[in-house]
């Protein structure tokens, strides 16, 4: 009979006491929590130092993708309009983010590394037509000593498509 | 005073007294979310209407965070679309949100806000017998359990005219469950009757002056509020709206502003049977100096549900949904015996009390 009445106390005694604990809330847009090392995120098309983009065109990523998110059209690279070391380079480059699983195949599949999923998470749209992420959002700003594609470049420096100052692995 | 004068005074009386109680209605939704919320390590509502306080070289703070919150629900819940299901009784239907908020309105009417030991009270030059909307009844506790007797008419409407499953389970579920916590919540409403020897709520506090009757009748006190949450139909007696069962009881098939009538009707009577219980265990609007400034008293009635919805919240917080047979045995099996037994024994002693030479002439003790 009194058992349960003492039962009742200690619940509500836990519960006053978790009153006076600081609130494990996180205030999202302003606050933001650090993603894990390994977050798989939204791509970004990397370049090198110099500024040329890294992606050859290959579409070995769109071959490796389980979801069929990825489009590539490549075209072929000039000396006096250079994209990217190589013969070709990515004219049309585009995910379409409501097929995308983020499993991150493309990433894996990629020759030059050239794609990697970064940290970005924000990925809401309101229309379908902004699902489909283009080439211009999902490359990288110009490194600071580098150029903006398309580089006029001297011919013969960069035929192959994983240059000299690149080392495979 | 002529009656077109007390019919006056009682509408300008009543009238602060319902809006102060329907704005504290919306603001009781931000208090039972803020402090739920606090006592869950959460924050709360924090977002609709802050001051903002810049700070140097900090991100500006943020005060009074989500004040405006009753406001945006009540914009929201005005904006979204009535819907009538088809399959509905519509003149029931309609009906059960008006009945669900009326009583509730209706049983502030005997609630005494100020008063004094002895005298009447004077407020803007006017003589009150006591601060209430009909000052002056003295049936007044009768009146309060004939009224939340009705309460239970809104919602069983709700839950029958919705022609739902779940709405007529909620429906069947609240009316069983309030019939049998009336019986203990009635008995112990008798016992601060019985030892102030008037039904006018105004005497029940007068006669605190000395002792809150919590102190006197502990039992009684807490078994009212235990029926107090049953009626309410609050946690941890709310299966009349067991999310898991019955997605959310009668009010599944209601939408827009009849849904937040219901709602409305269920804080509304937070508030009420809160001040039902301070007025008659915890010594009503009495406070320091109460006798000496009267228009104190609000203030501390105020303050008193206030405590009491803290407590209410706190027992949500806490305690899990009984089950269906555990509220039935709890109810009829420990509460009602136990109040009985404390009628009982109460009334005795008060007997007892007043014929206290006859008694002893009688077994020839003296």
């Amino acid at each position: 009979m009194f058992e349960f009445v003492t039962e009742i106390a200690k619940g509500m005694a836990t519960t006053l006491k978790h009153m006076f604990m600081p609130p494990v809330t996180i205030q999202y847009p302003e606050q933001k929590r650090p993603t894990r090392s390994r977050f798989k995120g939204r791509h970004e098309l990397k370049r090198y130092d110099n500024g040329l983009e890294r992606c050859i065109g290959c579409a070995l990523c769109a071959a490796a993708c389980p979801a069929d998110a990825i489009f590539v059209e490549a075209s072929e690279n000039k000396d006096e309009q250079r994209f990217s070391p190589g013969e070709r380079y990515a004219s049309t480059y585009e995910i379409n983010m409501l097929r995308c699983i983020f499993c991150g195949f493309c990433e894996d599949a990629c020759p030059t590394q050239a794609i990697v999923l970064e940290r970005n998470y924000e990925l809401s749209f309101t229309d379908r037509a902004a699902a489909i992420y283009t080439k211009e959002m999902l490359i990288v700003d110009v490194p600071i000593n580098g150029q903006a594609t398309p580089q006029i470049v001297p011919a013969g420096q960069f035929n192959r498509s994983i240059p000299e100052m690149e080392n495979p692995k | 005073m002529t009656s077109g004068q007390i019919a006056l005074r009682a509408l300008i009386v009543g009238l602060i007294i319902v809006f102060t109680v329907i704005t504290g209605f919306a603001y009781t939704t931000l208090y039972e979310r803020k402090v739920l919320a606090r006592l869950q390590h959460r924050v709360g509502p924090n977002r609709a209407g802050y001051i903002p306080m810049p700070r140097k070289g900090q991100a500006e703070r943020r005060l009074l965070g989500g004040f405006m919150q009753p406001a945006a629900d009540a914009v929201k819940l005005f904006m979204k679309e009535d819907i009538t299901p088809t399959h509905v009784d519509w003149r029931i239907y309609t009906l059960a949100p008006m009945l669900a908020v009326f009583p509730a309105i209706m049983s502030l009417a005997v609630i005494p806000w100020a008063g004094h030991t002895t005298d009447p009270i004077t407020i803007f030059g006017y003589e009150f017998q006591y601060l209430a909307i009909a000052p002056g009844l003295n049936v007044a506790a009768l009146f309060i359990t004939a009224i939340t007797s009705i309460e239970v008419y809104g919602i069983v409407l709700a839950g029958w005219a919705s022609n739902s499953k779940y709405a007529i389970l909620g429906g069947i579920r609240s009316t069983a469950q309030m019939v049998s916590y009336e019986l203990s919540l009635g008995l112990s409403l008798l016992v601060p009757v019985m030892i102030a020897g008037s039904l006018d709520l105004n005497e029940i506090v007068r006669a605190q002056a000395g002792q809150w009757f919590i102190f006197l009748q502990p039992v009684a006190g807490i078994i009212f509020f235990i029926g107090v949450l049953a009626e309410l139909q609050r946690s941890p007696f709310d299966l009349l709206e067991a999310e898991q069962e019955l997605s959310s009881g009668y009010n599944v098939e209601y939408a827009g502003m009849r849904f937040a009538m219901f709602f409305m009707a269920e804080y509304m009577n937070m508030i009420i049977f809160s001040a039902i219980w301070i007025t008659l265990f915890w010594g009503g609007y009495r406070g320091p100096f109460t006798d000496q400034v009267p228009m104190l008293g609000p203030l501390y009635l105020i303050l008193k549900i206030m405590a009491s919805l803290f407590l209410m919240i706190w027992v949500r917080a806490s305690l899990p949904r009984l089950r269906y047979d555990q509220l039935m045995t709890f109810g009829w099996k420990t509460l009602l015996p136990i109040s009985v037994l404390n009628l009982v024994v109460t009334g005795s002693f008060i007997v007892l009390a007043e014929h206290w030479s006859e008694f002893i002439q009688l077994f020839g003790l003296g």
